[in-house]
């Protein structure tokens, strides 16, 4: 590997810098409809289209049904393939989200996160893309719009891994990532494209010589073996996510893995977060740092797969964890991030743990939240005792 | 034909041979069979051309038999056969069963 890539900073918003990414890949084919926030995403790289200076085929259609439908047809006719959606444009999308997993199609898509309908609500919070956890996509989060173009330029590699072979969501919260303006680092067009390689389809339908079916009927004497295989290939992808965040951080300085370990060593308690609510975590734990509180955060960037060694270690110091989830799961033990932290440590000689639900419809969340969440959990850490109760941060009662 | 497990099984339930549905046998669906009268039969191939599952088995222009490893018998065959032929009858495999 070469050494570090020259580095351009440049203000982009959270859209933009996906835009960039998108550019640079220069993917073959790009099926999109417009939804709020992920919008000005598309008119950035619709821009980029019109001016020649993507190859790119920009298939504009009549919703997000269609654009996944093309999106899946690209990628069997052996195309390099990307999209974007937001809240409701993905659960339009849905019956085709999970064919495109289990017709393992290499897309990678971007989920400018916002809260699903309804009520009927723009803002950002993680119901859309946690009700696709089980549509079998991997699920990448972004802190910011530095972390949103370095995964869908790490994404692309990730899916087409052939161990992996499975579409990737790259996830951003909307209007706080998507609409916010930040100096970031793009690393050279000559640089991505070495990087992401030549797009080499396992399958290709326009190979007359090796002519295959398609998306055949599945019924009972196979359907669970392909299931099977989609199990499988989640199980591999760990590796590969870590193995192209090393390379990716050798390119440029900015190295990746599941989880990202925020003062965590030394600390009694720790919180979970995922996306933009992260930086704000992180802020309050140096404030609280400051005043001697041993308090750290575990951010979590792969939601699927699910970093089950990863949380285990962080927090096999801790005396209490809080886990914050942007989504909630109605009638369930708490939200999605919550189930997933406290499964990973049962058997375990588990810290006591609450879950907390926060930021819905994109409500605020701020220091005193975090400082309030970190607050309750103390008692915990005294008493050693789990609560079942889940908490809301920001809410009026 | 053996059916493969997760391990060996194309990906995204792709299937990557052509031709394969003749590996799959869809015989036992059946509930009547055709049986055609060999000296009736004009050889006119009126059967052949409109059996769905290419199950007429033909030699030299002339109708062999039927492939029941793919035969449904949907009947089409009997249907076509011209009414002053009238070669091929739809017989209950129960029924064929017990004779045999």
């Amino acid at each position: 590997m070469k050494s570090i890539a020259a580095k351009k900073v440049i203000a982009l918003t959270g859209n933009d810098a996906v835009a960039e990414a998108m550019r640079q890949v220069n993917p073959d084919v790009v099926p999109a409809y417009p939804i709020t926030p992920q919008t000005e995403l598309m008119h950035k790289f619709a821009d980029y289209v019109s001016d020649g200076d993507v190859k790119t085929e920009l298939v504009l259609v009549e919703s997000e049904h269609s654009a996944m439908s093309a999106a899946v047809g690209a990628s069997a006719a052996g195309s390099r393939v990307m999209t974007a959606t937001s809240a409701n444009g993905l659960a339009l999308m849905w019956e085709i989200v999970y064919i495109a997993a289990s017709s393992r199609c290499p897309l990678v898509m971007t989920v400018v996160n916002r809260a699903l309908s309804g009520p009927i609500n723009i803002h950002c919070d993680h119901s859309d893309s946690m009700g696709a956890r089980d549509s079998g996509w991997i699920q990448l989060h972004s802190e910011n719009g530095q972390e949103a173009y370095d995964n869908v330029l790490q994404a692309v590699r990730i899916a087409e891994d052939t161990d992996v072979l499975t579409p990737v969501m790259v996830c951003l919260d909307g209007f706080i990532i998507s609409h916010t303006i930040e100096p970031l680092e793009v690393i050279p067009d000559k640089t991505v494209q070495e990087f992401i390689g030549e797009f080499r389809p396992v399958h290709n339908l326009l190979d007359s010589d090796k002519p295959f079916t398609f998306g055949p009927l599945d019924f009972h004497d196979y359907y669970f073996e392909h299931k099977v295989q989609q199990i499988k290939a989640m199980e591999k992808a760990p590796n590969v996510i870590e193995s192209v965040g090393i390379e990716y951080g050798k390119l440029t300085g900015r190295k990746y893995g599941h989880v990202e370990t925020y003062k965590t060593e030394d600390a009694e308690r720790i919180m979970i977060a995922l996306g933009s609510t992260c930086g704000t975590v992180k802020a309050t734990v140096n404030e609280l740092r400051e005043k001697g509180e041993k308090v750290g955060l575990l951010k979590i960037r792969s939601f699927r797969p699910f970093p089950v060694k990863e949380v285990r270690e962080a927090l096999a110091g801790a005396k209490a964890v809080a886990v914050l989830d942007r989504s909630a799961s109605f009638g369930a033990q708490g939200g999605p991030v919550m189930m997933e932290v406290r499964s990973a440590l049962y058997g375990e000689t588990a810290p006591p743990i609450k879950g907390y639900i926060y930021g819905l419809g994109g409500r605020d969340i701020n220091p005193d939240h975090i400082k309030q969440a970190f607050d309750e959990v103390k008692d915990m850490a005294s008493s050693g005792k789990s609560s079942d109760e889940t908490g809301f941060l920001g809410v009026r009662e | 034909m053996k059916a493969k497990g997760w391990k060996d099984l194309a990906i995204g339930g792709r299937i990557e041979e052509a031709g394969c549905a003749e590996e799959f046998e869809t015989g036992s669906w059946r509930t009547f069979r055709p049986v055609r009268d060999e000296e009736k039969c004009i050889h006119c191939l009126r059967c052949w051309i409109f059996c769905p599952d290419s199950a007429v088995l033909v030699e030299d222009g002339k109708v062999t038999g039927v492939d029941l490893d793919h035969c449904k018998g949907c009947g089409i065959c009997e249907k076509v056969c011209p009414p002053k032929v009238h070669a091929i009858d739809m017989v209950k495999e129960t029924d064929l069963d017990k004779e045999e």
